[in-house]
Order: structure tokens, then C-alpha cells, then sequence
């Protein structure tokens, strides 16, 4: 049975080799999934959160993975966009399924977390119901469920291909006429996504009480809201490279053309640079302008243990050094550093998604006020691993049994 | 732009408003114990984690940070500010189900219990730290659940709650206008931490009526706000004549 479902012509490996390795992950699941319930039997007095620190590795992680996941719909715009006037993005072909996959993890993903992070989980509609439109918040909600399901519906053609199930004449009717419509879903989870990577940034940037994250903007959104979607568009494909890179070396197959790093490597170098040149124009009139107008100092934001390094960590070293990485062909030509490119690239957005979450919080506006330290327990660690144990399950099950890499036979004859 | 100049809240002739005087303040907490009893504020037998505890008005400890004989210290009771930008209030602009609003009749930033769904946004929004989460289920002694305050619900885990000035008093203090053929619209009342004072620190009342004490108050030379560069203005002032207390009111004052 297992053998009929791997697409034709292609090598897996035995099944015991990896049903080990779904149980493994199974294994992490059933730790997240007790965390998770732990989590919503006992309430959020669990988890290292406190009433300084009312977001933490939760909210960290949905913003770190959110970003990760934009490879989906930025690679998507690429590919059903962009690709009728820069032919070369046709290329993006060999790995748009794989983005898709990779999004759809990161979205559901994080759907799963969000819903431990709010104390009154069942109360989770009051999003719609009771809609603030002021409020980045309901942008986010709306955004991301909204998109969720577009990726669940770009997910299923690809689902369909597999040999049993295309077997079924309907089944493949309907698969291949949601192909023939995918650029309708493509650009509309574009839309979706570009404004909920927006808001995102937006969440922080809107907080004109708190003095770190607080941005000035263009008309109702800060500029936050445009470094979030920007930078998301820099990592997403570098993420879903790195997941394509791991996949190989695992399988110890070539599953893509080098020729699709080498463009991922220069699309994302190239944005990133652009983000970076912003991001530091807009970190010099914050720390320049912004703040002190509010009475403080660059250097009043970073204290132990969330000190300067920081800055010089998100922006050089996960900055300055994969844009150089990425757009020198010399080193694009390594893959060592290549991928360490891809992998700084991606660590740098994270860090950028902490900075502005838990160490916007931190610092004291009051001045007579203490700094504080947030420090995550198992509880909020298990379900955040579980979710990329999670991802890993979605991936190794539709790399077995799901055509994914088009030129996969091609290249490993 | 966020928290822009434009006003969004109809100009009312109340804007109820608070003015604490730290000159005459002792640090006794009476306004803090007040407080929790009017409100039904629970509490854990262990309240050692301060970052935990549920606490409508916080007495901070300031200090001038001279030696002896100089050193000088002065406690400064924070309830909710009320804070009245012209915008929104930096809580009620990021609730994302109108959990938090506030009322513009009165002023005061309310918060409905029962459809906050506990993201936390509006403590992570406001910079005075004036909100508590609920992170346990709510316990009295079974010998005080008796004395809770029957006009005031409980919260439930999960959620956040905060200073409302007391407004289940100022609904009584209107009906009560209301059964006597007075105007509601123009009613005065006294929060809990008010009445418990026993120097008479706290004074509240409409800032908008220029005959009011309070409004007298915060319009003296000893007057201040905390954060006035934030520009979320709140309706709580602060009245010393110590520079090294209003120094710490704002930051690089």
C-alpha cells in the first residue's frame, strides 16, 4: 500500500526507517499537544508570562514563523505575478510546492499557538463579532484565518496529485481545474498576506504609550508595518531554500536546479539589502527623533541581558553579512556559505520579531519603574517545538507521498 | 498617523478626573485596600510575585537617591490614568474586540470583563503598567465572600481588569439623581480610594467644571501628570512641590 501511494519513478525510503522518524515527531506532538493542555486546563499562570511581559516566546515565535511562512505568498507572486514580465521567475516553478507546503505549516502553526496565547481561547470569534477596526489586531485576525484558508485551498491540488487519488477521474478534474484558477488564490493570498505581514509590524508600531516600538508612519500605518512585509519577503524564500536544502541532505537526493538557489539568493539578498538600508534609516530617526521626543536615549532600550548586541547581532551579523553572502557571486557560488547566507537572513527577521515583542516590553517608560526579565517555561517551549515537529510531519509525509519536485526523476536518473 | 492630534470623541461637558497629592500622601495604602475591597480585586495567600499580583492602585516608592540626611522618600499611588489623547486612549486604540473603551459622556476608560478574550494587548500598550491579568481562577476566604460588593462582578481567569474609577458608584450616584428629578449628566461622586483617605490626598471630581475642586487643583503650580511627553494625557494629576518628585514624573524632565 505504501508503495503505491510514492509517486511513480521516484525512491523513498523503507517504511520503518521512517515510520521511526513520524513517531519521533508523533512523539514531540503528544509533549506539545500535554503542554497545550496543561496550558488551557490551568490557565496562563503556567507559562513565564507576567504583567510586564504580556507577550512572549509565543507571540515571538507567531511573528518568527509568519515571516518564515511568506515564502508561500511572496514566492507565489513571483511565480503567477511577476513571472509574465521577468520570464526568469518562471524558474520558481521547481519549488512553488514546497512554498505552498511550507506556508500552510507556518500558518496553521501558528494558528494553533495563538490559540493558547489568549486567556479565554473560547472566545477566540470575538475577533469577528466584536471587531475593533481600529485595532492591528483585528487586522491580524482577519488576515491570517483568511489566509489559512487560502493556503489550505492551494494545498489541496497538490494533494490531489497523488497517484491514488488522481486515479479517482473526479478527484482529478477538480484538482486540475483548481490548478487552471491557482493564480486567483495566488494573488488574493498575496493581498491577504501582505497586509497581515503588515499589521504584525503594525502591533507594535501603533503603541504610542511605549516609546521602543512606537513608530511614526505613513497615514494610519507605521513604518513598521512596511519593514514587517518587507522583511518577510526577504526571508520567506530564503526559509523555504533552507527547508529545500535539508530535505535533499536528508533524502541525499537533488530535488532542485542549483539555478533556483542562485535566483532565491539574489531576489532575497537584493530585498534584503533594501530592507536593511530602511530598517537602519528608520532606526536613526527613531533613536534620532523619536525618542527624544519622549525623553530618552538609544542607549536607554538596550540593557542587560537585552543589550546593544542585539542591534549589532539582527542587523550585521544577520544584516550586513548574508546580503554580502547572497549577492556576491563568489560566495553564492559555495554552497556552504550560500545557505549560511539563507540561514542568517532568516535568523536576523526572528531576532527583528523578539526585539520588537519582549524587548520592546523590558524597558521601563515610567522612570521610576524597574526593568524586567522574561524568562519562557516548558510550557510555553513545548508547544512552539511541537508546532515545527508538526511542520516536519506535514513535509515528510507530502515529500513521500506527493509529487512536489517536478524535476525530481530528471535529476536523480 | 497613530495618536495623531485629531479629535475622535465629541466634546462633553464631564470628564471625570482625579488629583493625588503626594505632599500629603503617607504611603499608608488605605486607597489601595479601598480599592480592592469596592472592586472585588482577588488575591493569592502568597503575593510575593508582585509581577503577578492583581493590584487596581499600585503604590511605587520613589526615592531622591540622596545619603543621609538628605535622603528623602515619597509614595506614589497610580491608579488608571484615564488617559484622554485626543485620538484613543493607548488601551482602547489596540483592543481588538472593543473590550476597552471609553466612555465619552464621562471620560472613563471602562473594560468589559466578559468579552475581553485575555490577549493582553492593552497591558502591553499601556505604559503605567495600571493593568492586571487575571492569571488565576478569582479566591476569597469563604469568610469574606460575604462582604464582596454586590454591585461590582467578579472577573474570571483569563482576562484583564483595571481601575474604572469606581464607576458602579457613579451609576448609583445617577439613579439616585434621577429618582430626586436632578441631571444625571451633572452628578459628583467619590471612588473608594477618595473616601478611605485619611489625609485627604485624593481628590476627584469633573475637570471640566472650573468650580470643581478638582479641576482647581489640577490647575495649580504644583500640578503634573506622569509621561506628559507621551501625550496620552491622563486625567490624573499629581500635586508636590518637591523637584525631585516632579523630576521622575517624566523621563529627562
Amino acid at each position: 500500500m505504501d508503495k503505491a501511494l510514492i509517486p511513480e519513478g521516484v525512491k523513498r525510503c523503507p517504511l520503518p526507517v521512517f515510520g521511526l522518524w513520524m513517531l519521533f515527531l508523533l512523539a514531540v506532538i503528544a509533549w506539545g499537544i500535554y503542554a497545550g493542555l496543561t496550558v488551557l486546563i490551568k490557565g496562563l499562570n503556567v507559562t513565564g508570562l507576567n504583567n510586564y511581559f504580556g507577550f512572549g516566546l509565543y507571540i515571538t515565535v507567531d511573528l518568527g514563523i509568519i515571516a518564515l511562512g511568506a515564502g508561500a505568498f511572496f514566492s507565489g507572486f513571483m511565480y503567477y505575478g511577476l513571472s509574465r514580465f521577468f520570464p526568469r521567475l518562471k524558474e520558481l516553478h521547481k519549488i512553488i510546492n514546497l512554498a505552498v507546503i511550507v506556508g500552510f505549516c507556518c500558518y496553521t502553526g501558528a494558528l494553533l499557538v495563538l490559540l493558547l496565547e489568549i486567556g479565554q481561547p473560547l472566545r477566540g470569534w470575538f475577533g469577528y463579532w466584536h471587531a475593533n477596526v481600529h485595532s492591528m489586531l483585528t487586522e491580524v485576525i482577519f488576515c491570517i484565518s483568511c489566509y489559512a484558508i487560502v493556503l489550505i485551498i492551494e494545498f489541496v491540488p497538490i494533494i490531489l496529485e497523488n497517484r491514488k487519488l488522481d486515479a479517482v477521474k473526479p478527484l482529478h478534474i477538480f484538482g486540475h481545474n483548481l490548478h487552471e484558477i491557482m493564480a486567483i488564490f495566488a494573488m488574493t493570498g498575496t493581498f491577504l498576506s501582505f497586509f497581515h505581514q503588515g499589521s504584525l509590524g503594525g502591533v507594535p508600531g501603533v503603541m504610542f504609550g511605549r516609546p521602543f516600538a512606537y513608530r511614526t508612519g505613513f497615514f494610519i500605518w507605521p513604518w513598521t508595518f512596511f519593514l514587517f512585509t518587507l522583511s518577510a519577503m526577504a526571508c520567506g524564500p530564503a526559509f523555504t531554500a533552507l527547508i529545500c536544502r535539508i530535505i535533499e541532505k536528508v533524502s541525499r537526493k537533488t530535488l532542485v536546479d542549483r539555478s533556483v538557489y542562485e535566483l532565491i539568493a539574489k531576489v532575497t539578498g537584493s530585498l534584503l539589502l533594501i530592507y536593511l538600508i530602511l530598517k537602519t534609516l528608520d532606526t536613526l530617526y527613531w533613536a534620532l527623533d523619536t525618542a527624544p521626543g519622549f525623553g530618552f536615549k538609544l542607549s536607554d532600550f538596550y540593557e542587560a541581558p537585552y543589550g546593544m548586541w542585539l542591534l549589532f547581532t539582527e542587523l550585521g551579523v544577520c544584516g550586513v553579512l548574508p546580503v554580502i553572502l547572497l549577492l556576491t557571486p563568489q560566495t553564492r557560488n559555495s554552497n556552504g556559505l550560500l545557505f549560511l547566507g539563507f540561514f542568517l537572513n532568516c535568523a536576523g527577521i526572528v531576532i527583528n520579531r523578539f526585539v520588537m515583542t519582549v524587548q520592546a516590553l523590558a524597558i521601563p517608560v515610567m522612570p521610576f519603574d524597574q526593568w524586567a526579565v522574561y524568562i519562557p517555561t516548558w510550557a510555553e517551549w513545548a508547544p512552539c517545538i511541537a508546532m515545527l515537529a508538526y511542520g516536519a510531519v506535514i513535509v515528510s509525509l507530502s515529500y513521500r507521498y506527493l509529487p512536489i519536485f517536478p524535476r525530481e526523476k530528471e535529476l536523480n536518473p | 498617523m497613530s495618536g495623531s492630534a485629531h479629535s475622535e470623541h465629541a466634546e462633553s461637558k464631564v470628564r471625570y478626573g482625579m488629583v493625588i497629592d503626594l505632599d500629603k500622601c503617607t504611603g499608608c495604602g488605605a486607597c489601595s485596600v479601598a480599592c480592592q475591597q469596592e472592586n472585588n480585586v482577588s488575591f493569592r495567600p502568597d503575593e510575593s510575585d508582585k509581577l503577578r499580583t492583581l493590584s487596581w492602585m499600585t503604590l511605587y516608592r520613589l526615592e531622591n537617591g540622596a545619603d543621609y540626611p538628605d535622603y528623602r522618600v515619597a509614595m506614589l499611588p497610580r491608579p488608571c490614568m484615564h488617559c484622554d489623547s485626543p485620538h484613543h486612549s493607548p488601551c482602547t486604540f489596540v483592543c481588538p474586540v472593543n473590550a476597552t473603551i471609553r466612555d465619552e459622556h464621562t471620560g472613563i476608560v471602562d473594560h468589559v470583563a466578559v468579552r475581553c478574550i485575555g490577549c493582553r494587548y492593552c497591558m502591553v500598550a499601556c505604559p503605567y503598567h495600571a493593568r492586571s491579568f487575571n492569571w488565576w481562577d478569582p479566591t476569597w476566604p469563604k469568610s469574606m465572600e460575604a462582604m464582596l460588593t454586590p454591585e461590582v462582578s467578579p472577573r474570571m481567569r483569563g482576562v484583564v481588569e483595571k481601575c474604572t474609577f469606581c464607576h458602579h458608584r457613579l451609576n448609583l450616584a445617577r439613579d439616585r439623581a434621577r429618582l430626586n428629578g436632578e441631571d444625571p449628566d451633572t452628578v459628583v461622586y467619590t471612588p473608594a480610594c477618595a473616601e478611605a483617605c485619611p489625609t485627604r490626598a485624593i481628590t476627584f471630581g469633573n475637570l471640566k467644571d472650573p468650580n470643581s475642586e478638582v479641576a482647581k487643583l489640577a490647575k495649580d503650580a504644583r500640578a503634573f501628570r506622569i509621561l506628559e511627553k507621551l501625550h496620552t494625557e491622563p486625567k490624573v494629576y499629581y500635586l508636590s512641590s518637591a523637584q525631585w518628585i516632579r523630576r521622575q514624573s517624566d523621563n529627562n524632565l
